[in-house]
């Protein structure tokens, strides 16, 4: 379950900006997830659910995009999409290759903040 | 209420890991130390490997130290303090791996100048570890004749944030019927050109070329000793 790190880091890292940027709430967090990082996705989603509880994400959504493994061919000179994990070979000549260009990613990419600033909702006023 | 606004960010999750990790691993090549990060599933034979490792290491006249990380107990740490080198457990009560400042807290009282290498045995565990960086130069996938060709195909993404790869317990290798061709050609069509040792700690075997590699990175990595 290192799920639980992975969203803990996303919501200190979310919770820092928004401070930063004077925002209330956040509405959304999108992050990038390659296929190779070894996250599972529901996992994760899951454990955000449990990390955003009393912090400025509690009603924040997670948008997952998630990104193919990407080598690059030696050979055909070109970026390829590998249709499978267990043989990086580039998928046009057949060679091998270990040069991965995309697919290990585990990024936070955006933030959506609510503007509003966080003195008005000191109080701590529901949002309508 | 206002319409949300769009803070592009592009960090890394693990930003604040990373940064742990890099200002480790600075440190460890101004003074000299090649720092390796053990990772395998529970069983694979790290610390009997790791123990050899230590033990020949120390025979040479190299000072080496160790790192050990487990959900819970230090049997661990006491069965590689049995080479003499300095080792210390780390307990993670249910953390499935080991993370940059749990590391950092760890070597905080020790004088790393005293030694050429430290050795990070991970907790067994073939998918978390791999996110994090502890501010090692080499990491080592191991994998043993007893889990079966197939473990490279199963976890891609381990062998492929590893250096290197050492299979283990190769005096097993025919009670298992382990298919050595198999095997190989499981890790090269997951990490093509990855580097293997094929080992044995408890015949000795492979363990001279896995130290030949360990010199030749700390030379290559470290810029005093």
């Amino acid at each position: 379950m290192h799920e639980l790190s992975l969203a803990m880091s996303i919501v200190q890292t979310a919770t820092e900006l928004a401070r930063q940027e004077g925002a209330a709430r956040v509405v959304n967090v999108t992050v990038r997830i390659g296929h190779l990082s070894c996250v599972h996705e529901e996992a994760l989603r899951h454990a955000f659910t449990l990390a955003r509880e009393k912090t400025p994400l509690a009603d924040s959504s997670l948008t997952v995009i998630p990104v193919p493994v990407r080598i690059w061919c030696h050979t055909c000179h070109a970026e390829q999409e590998l249709p499978s994990m267990q043989r990086f070979a580039c998928p046009s000549c057949g060679n091998p290759s270990g040069d991965i260009r995309a697919g290990q990613e585990m990024e936070i990419e955006s933030i959506s903040l609510d503007d509003i600033t966080a003195e008005t909702t000191d109080d701590n006023t529901p949002h309508p | 209420m206002t319409t949300p606004r769009i803070l592009e960010v592009r960090t890394k999750i693990l930003k604040q890991n990373d940064e742990t990790a890099r200002a480790m691993r600075q440190q460890f090549d101004r003074l000299g130390l090649l720092v390796v990060n053990l990772v395998s599933s529970p069983g694979t034979g790290k610390t009997s490997f790791l123990l050899e490792t230590l033990r020949r290491l120390r025979k040479q006249g190299e000072p080496v130290a160790a790192i050990v990380g487990d959900l819970e107990t230090d049997n661990d740490a006491r069965r590689l303090a049995e080479s003499g080198a300095p080792v210390r457990q780390i307990m993670t009560h249910g953390l499935c791996h080991l993370e940059a400042d749990m590391v950092a807290q760890e070597l905080a009282d020790w004088n790393l100048a005293d030694f050429h290498y430290l050795f990070i045995e991970n907790v067994g565990n073939l998918v978390c570890p791999t996110s994090w960086d502890l501010g090692e130069h080499v990491r080592l996938a191991l994998l043993s004749v007893t889990e079966g060709e197939d473990k490279p195909l199963k976890y891609p993404g381990l062998f492929n944030t590893a250096d290197v790869a050492a299979i283990t317990k190769c005096d097993l290798a025919e009670a298992c019927e382990f298919n050595r061709d198999l095997a190989m050609a499981n890790i090269a069509s997951v990490r093509p050109g990855m580097t293997v040792f094929e080992t044995s700690a408890k015949q000795g075997t492979g363990i001279d070329q896995w130290l030949a590699y360990l010199a030749s990175r700390r030379h290559a990595e470290c810029h005093a000793g």
